[in-house]
């Protein structure tokens, strides 16, 4: 069988591996690197529960090779907490009862996170927009939607502290 | 079940080593070029029809990003995602019916991913973008080892799910003429706003002879009883999902020309395009509620021009 090396970068961590050409990304993350909290849902980029960032851009891991991750910087849900503290996404969606079964959680946080990045203060309606890739059969959204909103008026208020947003300046550079 | 044997995928990092890859691609033994892979990848498992077997990742071309404006025209390179013509402030301004059709696909994660060239390369009847492609009259530049050409949007989609490319030939770069004073309106329907496949889909694109230059993206021109309404010029529509690949409808187009869109025109235009199309039933739709509905959404728009 033919494989191809490729390395890439894991939620800040350098990773490498040597795979099948038609690997999926979604399965290189939980099969190979043993991060299962990206799910698989349907297989054909409708359902949304495998989401993760690569290079910053929210993405459907089950619609993408492998092999097009060499060189990416990809993100999962795993990546998100900070040592013991949830990311502000995460203890939302606690927060607000965002979840009944938790399937379609860890993708729906991540494409919450990237709606939140493109636009941190989003009406109920680009919301609702936003996630609009992302499939729930439990909640009917609506504690989801406040849970993207009690975390986005979290974020902003964190990102306004100006002791915190010199930090964060600091950090980048 | 994937192939047996599972070629590598070729990851070129510039044109002419793409072109190289590409240069033995035949009708027969074809090798697909994959970019965002929204399309390719719902084929790999070879649940729908046979999965393309040798495979070309074009991500790393740099060559064909970017949105330009040249020459009276904007230019996009075929690496160019929804997401970005949806922020491209150049889009917004120029195409603001291209930008309305890029958001209505799939959704972020598709958007993020999804390229404008590979909607057109795919070349799915009911492809999104491609109606508003043929409205705006675009012209696609596409390149081979052997050289590079242009092909116009009316001659590009030559039968079901074929497009007039060679197999050795990529789309480079899609350009879009802007004129002062044109003016497109888009129109999907899907089962829902998100994520889905398009029943119907239609762009309709004029210039109003009479509105001021410029006038183009300001749109509803007065109201009747509140000033003249607009003559239409060098009128385009376009629909997508009625036929087995994006279509002109001149038939319809030929009762919009030199008109003004008023309830007469909008009547009449709606009959002829009911009597233009041949849709088919399909999992998505029916053949009738196609006819009936690409009919009244043509009506509205013509309505919501005249702003009666």
């Amino acid at each position: 069988m033919t494989t191809q090396h490729i390395t890439l970068t894991v939620n800040g961590e350098a990773r490498d591996a040597d795979v099948e050409p038609r690997l999926l990304l979604v399965h290189l993350l939980r099969d190979v690197f043993g991060l299962t909290g990206t799910h698989i849902g349907c297989d054909t980029s409708n359902c949304g529960a495998c989401t993760i960032h690569v290079n910053g851009q929210s993405a459907k891991s089950c619609t993408m090779l492998a092999v097009q991750a060499d060189g990416a910087e990809v993100r999962t849900i795993e990546g998100m907490v900070a040592g013991t503290e949830l990311h502000p996404l995460q203890q939302a969606f606690w927060d607000q009862h965002g979840l009944q079964c938790g399937f379609c959680t860890p993708g729906m946080i991540m494409q919450a996170a990237w709606l939140l990045d493109q636009n941190p203060q989003p009406s109920e309606a680009e919301i609702r927009a936003g996630i609009s890739g992302n499939l729930c059969r439990c909640t009917g959204y609506v504690n989801i939607v406040k849970a993207i909103q009690q975390a986005a008026g979290e974020l902003q208020a964190s990102a306004s502290a100006p002791a915190a947003a010199g930090e964060a300046v600091a950090a980048e550079a | 079940m994937p192939a047996p044997v599972e070629p590598p995928i070729e990851t070129p990092a510039s044109l002419p080593e793409a072109y190289a890859v590409l240069a033995d691609s035949s009708a027969e033994d074809p090798v697909t070029p994959i970019a965002g892979g929204t399309d390719v990848m719902v084929r790999i498992t070879g649940e729908i029809g046979e999965p393309p077997r040798r495979m070309v990742d074009l991500s790393r071309l740099r060559e064909l990003r970017g949105i330009a404006v040249d020459r009276g025209a904007v230019v996009l390179g075929a690496l160019t995602t929804y997401t970005e013509i949806r922020r491209s402030s150049v889009c917004r301004e120029h195409l603001p019916a291209l930008v309305e059709a890029a958001a209505t696909i799939g959704a972020g994660q598709i958007q993020n991913r999804g390229t404008i060239g590979g909607n057109a390369a795919n070349a799915s009847p009911a492809g999104d973008t491609l109606p508003v492609l043929l409205a705006l009259d675009a012209a696609f530049e596409v390149g081979s080892n052997r050289g590079q050409r242009a092909i116009t949007a009316d001659a590009f989609w030559v039968a079901y799910r074929r497009t007039a490319l060679a197999p050795d030939e990529l789309i480079l770069r899609i350009r879009i003429p802007i004129g002062s004073g044109r003016e497109t309106r888009f129109r999907k329907i899907g089962t829902r706003r998100a994520q889905a496949i398009s029943k119907v889909v239609l762009a309709l694109s004029w210039v109003d002879q009479d509105g001021p230059p410029g006038s183009g993206r300001v749109a509803p021109i007065a109201p009747t009883g509140n000033g003249p309404i607009g003559t239409w010029r060098d009128v385009r529509l376009a629909l997508g999902s009625v036929a087995d690949r994006p279509i002109r409808t001149r038939a319809t187009e030929a009762v919009l020309e030199a008109a003004s869109p008023t309830p007469e025109i909008a009547d009449a235009a709606a009959e002829a395009l009911a009597g233009e199309i041949h849709p088919i039933d399909d999992v998505r739709s029916t053949a009738e509620y196609r006819r009936v509905v690409a009919a009244r959404a043509l009506h509205r728009m013509i309505r919501d021009a005249g702003g009666w």
